[in-house]
């Protein structure tokens, strides 16, 4: 194997104490066009697993309780 | 992974924009038609209009416009090469869309009689209608497919439209990008609707996912049709537009034109008459951004601050409403200060340029029971009421069909070829990451393609491109998400072939910018006043042919036909 993980900062941030995703909400994760957030088998909250976000922000405008917001990728802010 | 069997009579591909008005239609034709629409991302949130549009750019309003009047400022903004027959059916059926979109309960601008509020921001005409609360688009189409019963297949990668005997269509394959479960749904007919090819250049920000275009617009459609056998028509008019700068958000001619705003150089002036994005246009603001006057601005500190208020009420609320905190993190105010733009990356899009899937103006494409709606289709300077008008045609057309065409045979070895290529990236444990792959391919149409098109550059992409063809059958997915990027990245390589071969073929310079060939400078009527075709040879290597431009059924004079050529503001009147 020769394949490396190189770490990100991503540009959409879920507050934990707000998204509900252990109750069965998964809105931000069914709405995202690129597919790129997922919920955290662990912590049971959603969070963005791939860095390729288009910052279109349906996952911030759908999510009912208010938990996700997003940035503009560092890259291009 | 499974392999998951289905039977339809239509899949529709991509559910944005055209794709959920050809099922909506094809249903309404024949309510008992099996039809799907299948999507990779989620139809509630897909496609170029996933948080909705802000207005119409080429609306046919009588009173405002006539069809054969849009028919002309097309040809003429296209520099004659178009089917006039297949713009004329978008024209002729503009309006009546335009009212079912208003009952369907899409908000438009209209007077205080009620009356549509046109405005006019074409070089010749006036056909832009203002949606101050578009951002409802997608959950107006939501409504109308569940009314419509038509069902809905999300998180599907489609890779393959498979043809019979005779070169129909008799299936579509494709895989699920969580579980990589593999889709083998048999079907009479199908609709391409996958938008442009978006992600074929690279955003200057070096941002993979930074593209003007839905990301998830990689081309997919274009090289499934491509590998079906079908022509693509006019690939080297390309897409390339005025965007802020580092943002993919368009800004000047369709929102802040009709309030006074305009595209300055760095000394404030106005430098184009026109801001309608045209090849002419784009060609004038390249001139600027690279001349001594660059770079290039949006201005609109100028304005009253209700005028302000207004363009940021619906800059920031639709299509692209991150863009206020763009601004913000900038300290870019429109009041205080003009807003860096830049050119957009290259791309295929019929919706501002001419590039697609070549259909004709029943949807048609060059393979029997293939249709195409929207971006990825050819019909020019469509835009989103293009795409629905012609969703619309390929539903009913393809319903149609349906009815005098029964389900053609599906040869095994095709699915299992099919089946064995989608699966391979994930049974390999080592190898160069669809990222690298992607990348690579992107950077290098940037470096060798982006106009001015350089014949010997073309030479050197379209080698480097081959030996990234090779690394890429070496390619690793370690899960299914990555396997959607690997099969993308196996479109991006397809379409940037295509981009360069399309543009080596057509020996002049065309369309402004968006074909200028330094080695044939020359707009040549002679010879290429014709469309270009590409389609998969024999050989299965791509092949390229001319097509006479249809005859004309709306004349145009000498006088218009130069009109888009004279977008630069005479520097006479500033002396004065």
């Amino acid at each position: 194997m020769t394949i490396a993980a190189t770490p990100t900062q991503v540009p959409v941030n879920v507050d934990n104490d707000k998204c509900i995703a252990e109750k069965g909400c998964t809105v931000c994760v069914d709405v995202c066009p690129l597919d790129v957030l997922a919920i955290d088998m662990l912590t049971k909250k959603a969070f963005m697993k791939f860095d390729e976000c288009w910052y279109c922000l349906p996952c911030e405008t759908d999510c009912p309780t208010g938990a996700v917001s997003v940035s503009i990728p560092y890259l291009l802010r | 992974m499974k392999r998951i069997d289905m039977e339809f009579d239509l899949v529709v591909i991509g559910g944005g924009t055209g794709g959920p008005m050809a099922a909506v239609k094809a249903k309404e034709k024949n309510p008992k038609l099996r039809v799907l629409l299948i999507d990779k991302a989620n139809v509630k949130r897909s496609g170029a209009i996933s948080m909705g549009m802000d207005g119409l750019n080429n609306a046919v309003i009588p009173g405002h416009a006539t069809p054969e009047q849009y028919v002309k400022e097309i040809t003429i903004a296209n520099d004659g090469i178009v089917d006039q027959e297949a713009v004329m059916a978008y024209a002729a059926n503009s309006f009546d869309m335009i009212n079912e979109l208003d009952r369907w309960g899409v908000k438009f601008e209209k007077d205080e009689t009620g009356d549509y509020a046109v405005r006019k921001v074409h070089h010749l005409g006036s056909y832009v209608l203002p949606m101050p609360e578009g951002h409802h688009m997608k959950k107006i189409l939501y409504r109308q497919l569940k009314k419509a019963r038509v069902e809905v297949t999300n998180r599907v990668v489609v890779t393959r439209v498979l043809t019979g005997a005779s070169g129909e269509v008799v299936a579509v394959m494709g895989f699920d990008c969580r579980t990589a479960d593999v889709y083998v749904i048999k079907t009479r007919a199908a609709v391409i609707s996958t938008g442009a090819a978006g992600r074929i250049g690279l955003p200057a920000s070096g941002y993979l996912m930074g593209t003007y275009e839905n990301p998830t617009n990689c081309g997919d459609g274009h090289a499934m049709a491509y590998h079906a056998g079908a022509d693509l028509a006019n690939l080297e008019c390309f897409q390339i537009n005025p965007l802020i700068k580092d943002y993919n958000g368009p800004a000047c001619a369709y929102v802040t034109g009709p309030f006074g705003g305009f595209t300055a150089n760095s000394k404030g002036e106005r430098f184009i008459e026109c801001d309608y994005w045209s090849g002419q246009m784009m060609m004038e603001f390249h001139n600027e951004l690279e001349g001594g006057n660059g770079p290039v601005f949006l201005k609109l500190d100028h304005l009253a601050e209700e005028t302000i208020q207004e363009i940021e009420t619906i800059l920031h609320t639709n299509e692209r409403p991150s863009r206020g905190r763009f601004h913000e993190k900038r300290g870019n105010d429109y009041r205080s200060q003009m807003v860096e733009m830049h050119i957009s990356e290259i791309g295929f899009c019929s919706g501002h340029s001419a590039s697609g899937i070549h259909v004709n103006a029943l949807g048609e494409t060059s393979v029997a029971g293939l249709y195409a709606a929207g971006d990825c289709a050819s019909v020019p300077h469509n835009y989103m009421l293009g795409a629905f008008v012609y969703g619309r045609l390929c539903g009913e057309n393809a319903a149609a069909y349906c009815a005098e065409h029964g389900q053609g045979a599906v040869d095994a070895g095709d699915v299992a070829a099919e089946e064995a290529r989608i699966l391979a990236p994930l049974g390999r444990t080592d190898g160069l990451t669809p990222f690298q792959i992607e990348y690579k391919t992107r950077r290098l149409v940037n470096d060798y393609l982006q106009p001015p098109k350089i014949t010997r550059k073309y030479e050197i992409a379209l080698r480097r491109f081959d030996e990234i063809r090779e690394d890429a059958e070496a390619m690793f997915a370690g899960n299914p998400h990555e396997l959607m990027r690997a099969m993308e990245a196996h479109s991006i390589l397809d379409c940037a072939e295509m981009a360069a071969r399309a543009s080596m073929f057509r020996t002049e310079s065309r369309w402004g910018l968006y074909h200028y060939y330094v080695d044939h400078p020359e707009r040549d009527d002679d010879n290429w006043f014709c469309h270009s075709l590409l389609s998969k040879g024999a050989d299965g290597a791509m092949q390229m042919r001319k097509k006479a431009v249809e005859p004309y059924i709306v004349a145009i004079d000498d006088e218009e036909r130069s009109a888009y050529q004279r977008l630069r503001v005479a520097r006479s009147a500033e002396a004065a």
